[in-house]
């Protein structure tokens, strides 16, 4: 096949979602509907990206509207953080710096020194799985804040009691926080290989390139990741954590379903 | 001229309209002495004693400790200076005497066995871990910890409803030594057998606002 998936090959592949529907139907898990529309929305999705990506990494396009992309996926990264972990203020901004923080990052290190070529093809898939990445983490490191702060909330506020500035009282849950966002990437990078072959490495092996070029992309594409992971999770935690306590160091109310205007 | 109150809160409201915890409350707490702060469940009795180190602020009205208006006062400063001891005894990770250490680093041996002393526990429970105490023990660590801020008010959240009454006795012999040591204490309960062990001063609490208060002699005798 040589890595050619035409709309034919394409349309055979549905043959697994079908097995799903049927495990949907057969469990009465009604599952059915969200499947289809998950299917067909991933489908119009990706053939627009497609399409768009296309013109954008044209080498005759101006490499400005790569850049503009980059810049749509972050702001779309931080509104879906904000949305996912609503109970902090502000998490909007925090995740938009966090992930430009590291989306630059990242760039300075695979264009600075010369790992990537910059152009079109490069920035903007670079740019997808840093920021990807990197917007799970923030998501993690506000999300188990939030939850962390509330279920230990007696413990903080006997550190407040103490005289203790909110940054001092949190900082023990700080920390358990940044070690729960490192630790799945550190994990993974650990497996690599054992465990499962990373995207990067078997889209290129499935397109036909030699699998140890495959290789050394990928690991280059993984050190990004994991710099970008740490990146995020500290500034997001650093971030947030600011947030949740009041200038004159109180803990704030904390519901995890609080909506916020970020 | 007396002296200023320990505590005086004007009008002070806390919570959002429709649920008031503390509702347009006036009041004041004495300056000397152990003061009981009783009431049902839900009067705002820990409500009220959170202003006092600024853990909560009211939605409306003013605190004053000895005068001044906490909201003007430095939070770290304040909360070092009224100390709080909590209903179910948090101890942070560590050793007894890591956590005497987060009230102040500084502490040496001598000092930490000596606030433990004050506390009713024995130098030797400076190397236990503090998270194998039992409640009682725990309780007192934590009083030893809020000791260490060397407070000159003593806030006590329901110190003993988690410990069983033999716990529940030395701690409230040693909220009594305080007093003796001139450290005035305010003490919340919900029990009455408590406040008439305790109190010098008493308030009484009724749905956000103060039903009753002055001396415990007078507000007992009333059939407080």
């Amino acid at each position: 096949m040589e890595g050619d998936v035409g709309y034919g090959e394409l349309a055979v592949s549905l043959v697994l979602v079908a097995v799903a529907l049927g495990i949907s139907i057969q469990m009465r898990l009604r599952l059915e509907r969200e499947l289809v529309v998950s299917v067909v929305r991933g489908l119009a999705q990706l053939l627009v990206v497609g399409a768009a990506l296309a013109l954008v990494i044209d080498p005759d396009t101006p490499l400005a509207w790569s850049w503009a992309w980059v810049a749509g996926i972050v702001v779309f990264a931080a509104a879906t953080v904000r949305r996912r972990a609503p109970a902090v203020p502000q998490l909007f901004w925090i995740a938009l710096v966090a992930n430009g923080a590291t989306a630059i990052v990242g760039f300075l290190v695979a264009f600075g020194l010369g790992i990537f070529p910059v152009q079109g093809r490069t920035l903007v898939p670079i740019a997808g799985m840093i920021v990807g990445n990197s917007m799970k983490s923030c998501i993690v490191a506000a999300d188990r804040l939030v939850e962390t702060l509330s279920e230990q909330r007696a413990e903080v506020e006997a550190r407040l009691a103490l005289g203790q500035p909110s940054g001092r009282a949190s900082r023990p849950i700080v920390r358990s926080v940044l070690r729960t966002g490192l630790s799945p990437q550190i994990e993974n990078t650990k497996a690599l290989g054992i465990v499962f072959l990373p995207g990067a490495m078997t889209g290129l092996i499935l397109a036909g390139v030699d699998p140890v070029d495959a290789v050394l992309v990928q690991l280059a594409l993984m050190y990004l990741i994991l710099g970008a992971v740490a990146t995020t999770t500290v500034v997001t935690a650093l971030g947030a954590v600011r947030r949740l306590f009041t200038p004159d160091h109180r803990l704030v109310a904390l519901s995890r379903s609080t909506r916020d205007a970020g | 001229m007396p002296p200023a109150p320990l505590f005086s809160f004007e009008s002070v409201s806390v919570g959002p309209a429709d649920a008031r915890r503390l509702d347009g409350l006036d009041g004041e707490l004495p300056a000397n002495g152990l003061t009981v702060v009783a009431g049902p469940s839900g009067s705002g009795k820990s409500t009220l004693l959170r202003l006092c180190n600024r853990l909560d602020v009211p939605s409306e009205g003013i605190v004053r400790h000895r005068g001044v208006d906490v909201a003007e006062r430095d939070p770290l400063e304040l909360r070092r200076e009224v100390a709080m001891v909590f209903q179910r005894p948090v101890t942070f990770a560590g050793t007894v005497r890591d956590n005497l250490h987060e009230a102040d680093a500084e502490l040496d041996e001598d000092a930490c066995a000596a606030l433990l002393e004050r506390a009713g526990l024995p130098p030797s429970f400076l190397s236990r871990d503090a998270g194998e105490l039992s409640g009682g023990e725990a309780q007192r660590a934590c009083l030893a910890r809020a000791l260490a801020t060397r407070p000159r008010v003593m806030l006590m959240d329901e110190p003993t409803s988690a410990l069983d009454a033999e716990a529940a006795a030395v701690l409230e012999r040693l909220g009594r030594q305080l007093v003796a040591d001139g450290t005035p204490v305010v003490w919340v309960t919900h029990s009455r057998e408590q406040m008439r062990r305790l109190a010098d001063h008493v308030v009484l609490l009724a749905a956000g606002r103060v039903e009753r208060a002055g001396p415990a002699c007078e507000v007992l005798a009333d059939g407080g």
